[in-house]
């Protein structure tokens, strides 16, 4: 095979959905066909039998709306505190040489590690599924565009500069629209991982989810439940992440054409 | 009165990792009459473009001082305009708010920012684009925009640092054609940086020519060709006299630079 050469849009199509098909046959196969014991993992029948079953009778959608809404409300609450604190860290270096120390050491604190602290602190109610992920984000969004608003191209600066713009306006009328594409952007990345962090959340001391079901599934051996609960996840996280793409490209045609 | 007053301007960069600081301009002492039209030319590393961004309060000159209209320079402002060699277009304003972006910044209102933008949209020949993003528009485009984005301000000076730099040399001919019109009709004092001799001479009224680094002015001569020029006079004798003349100049400074490296 030629080395970059690109792939026909067709075959594209037809190689991404094979690997799906390969995958899920495979998955059929040792299950079905007896190559593991069925008490550890479903098969995909009886996967679909099951997620049905939650979603009819077990009122499993529920569950998936409150794992939305903790998911958002924790990344927007998070977003709100970030996205200004990471412009003015990239923006004017003194506020970055304030607090850039203590956010790179942030960043590392696992969020998972502080449920324990945050269940104390907050009970085991909705704020404290939010507060995990604001804690799990919040560092990581304030980093990531202190980094892009200070690599800001200068000379766009220079130019509004001999435009006549003042201090101000060149971080609101040239820092903040340049970087608005890849701040969202980044905010589309983290929202990725806030989905990590509601799971962990809600798989210690929470009666309601998509991880509630997923430890209580655990406890009944019933595989399939597990399996479905994670494949909503994911394709959750996939609609999420098409709609804020599309958002993106319709916010910003400026930075595409 | 001069326009414009270069007064012993010089630049030295600091050593990198306690080295020997680099001196990127001797003093320079320039005087610029007011609708004056002065090319800068010199070899690449000369500090012209330091002295262009000097002269725009982008950077400090080691020792020395810049006067525009007897006041001190200290730092850039709406009354130097600037065309960079790079493309310095805001990427997310179209055409015309580009061009309003300096009016808009000086507080002025719509309705009065509208009329003045069109004017420019015409002259730099741009009608029928204004809505385009910079994104959908060639080099030449992109840079008559930022020419129409500069003179909107209505500065009291305009600066272009090597504006056509990056662009094919038909579209660069027809750039200097269009800028050089333009200067004629309303006049405009113009400190124009280059390093192509041609475009130095076909565009000044004055062509100032500086030494290999450290840069220092070698040569300043005047241009007494006359207006309004067409291309054409690139290939008149006068003109190819002044080329010879400048090429030597230049030559001599490009293979001490040469040397150096």
């Amino acid at each position: 095979m030629r080395p970059l050469h690109p792939v026909s849009p067709r075959l594209r199509t037809v190689l991404g959905i094979s690997f799906f098909v390969l995958f899920v046959t495979f998955w059929a196969w040792i299950t079905l066909g007896g190559h593991v014991n069925r008490i550890f993992l479903a098969d995909p029948l009886s996967m679909l039998k099951d997620g049905w079953r939650l979603l009819v009778e077990d009122r499993f959608w529920l569950d998936i709306l409150i794992t939305i809404w903790r998911v958002f409300g924790g990344f927007v609450l998070a977003s709100v505190v970030a996205v200004p604190l990471g412009i003015a860290m990239g923006a004017w270096k003194p506020v970055e040489a304030f607090l850039e120390p203590f956010v790179s050491f942030a960043r590392y604190l696992p969020a998972s590690a502080f449920i324990p602290l945050l269940i104390l602190w907050a009970g085991i109610g909705e704020l404290e599924k939010l507060l995990v992920i604001f804690v799990g984000s919040v560092f990581q969004i304030i980093l990531i565009i202190a980094v892009k608003v200070g690599s800001t191209r200068r000379d766009l600066v220079e130019a509004a500069y001999t435009l006549g713009s003042a201090n101000n306006g060149i971080v609101r009328r040239v820092i903040m629209p340049a970087n608005a594409p890849e701040i969202a952007e980044t905010l589309r990345l983290v929202l990725g991982w806030a989905w990590t962090y509601v799971i962990v959340a809600e798989l210690i001391g929470s009666s309601s989810g998509i991880g509630y079901m997923i430890i209580n599934s655990q406890s009944r051996l019933a595989t399939g439940q597990i399996i479905f609960g994670i494949i909503v996840i994911g394709l959750i996280g996939l609609l999420s992440d098409f709609a804020f793409k599309a958002f993106n490209r319709w916010l910003f045609p400026w930075s595409l054409a | 009165m001069s326009k414009l007053l270069i007064e012993g301007v010089s630049r030295t960069f600091a050593g990198v990792r306690g080295g020997q600081p680099v001196r990127a301009l001797m003093p320079v002492d320039l005087a610029v009459a007011a609708n004056d039209f002065i090319t800068i030319l010199g070899p690449s590393g000369c500090g012209k473009s330091t002295l262009l961004r000097i002269v725009a309060g982008l950077e400090a000159p080691s020792e020395g001082r810049v006067l525009l209209d007897g006041k001190a320079v200290t730092r850039p402002g709406p009354d130097r305009g600037m065309v960079f060699q790079s493309y310095t277009l805001f990427p997310w304003l179209t055409v015309a708010e580009n061009i309003a972006f300096g009016l808009r910044e000086r507080g002025m209102a719509e309705k009065e920012r509208d009329g003045i933008v069109a004017s420019y949209v015409d002259l730099v020949g741009l009608k029928g684009f204004e809505n385009h993003w910079p994104k959908q528009l060639s080099g030449g485009m992109q840079q008559r925009t930022a020419i129409a984005r500069a003179l909107a301000n209505d500065p009291e000076i305009l600066l272009l640092d090597e504006p056509f730099g990056a662009l094919d040399n038909q579209t660069r001919g027809l750039m200097q054609e269009l800028l050089l019109g333009i200067w004629e009709r309303r006049k405009k004092t113009v400190l124009f940086v280059t390093h192509d001799i041609e475009e130095a001479i076909f565009m000044a009224s004055r062509v100032i020519v500086m030494t290999a680094r450290p840069g220092s002015i070698k040569s300043d001569v005047v241009v007494e060709l006359p207006h309004p020029r067409h291309y054409t006079l690139k290939t008149s004798p006068e003109f190819s006299a002044l080329k010879a003349r400048l090429t030597e100049d230049l030559r001599v400074e490009a293979i001490r630079t040469a040397d150096a490296h």
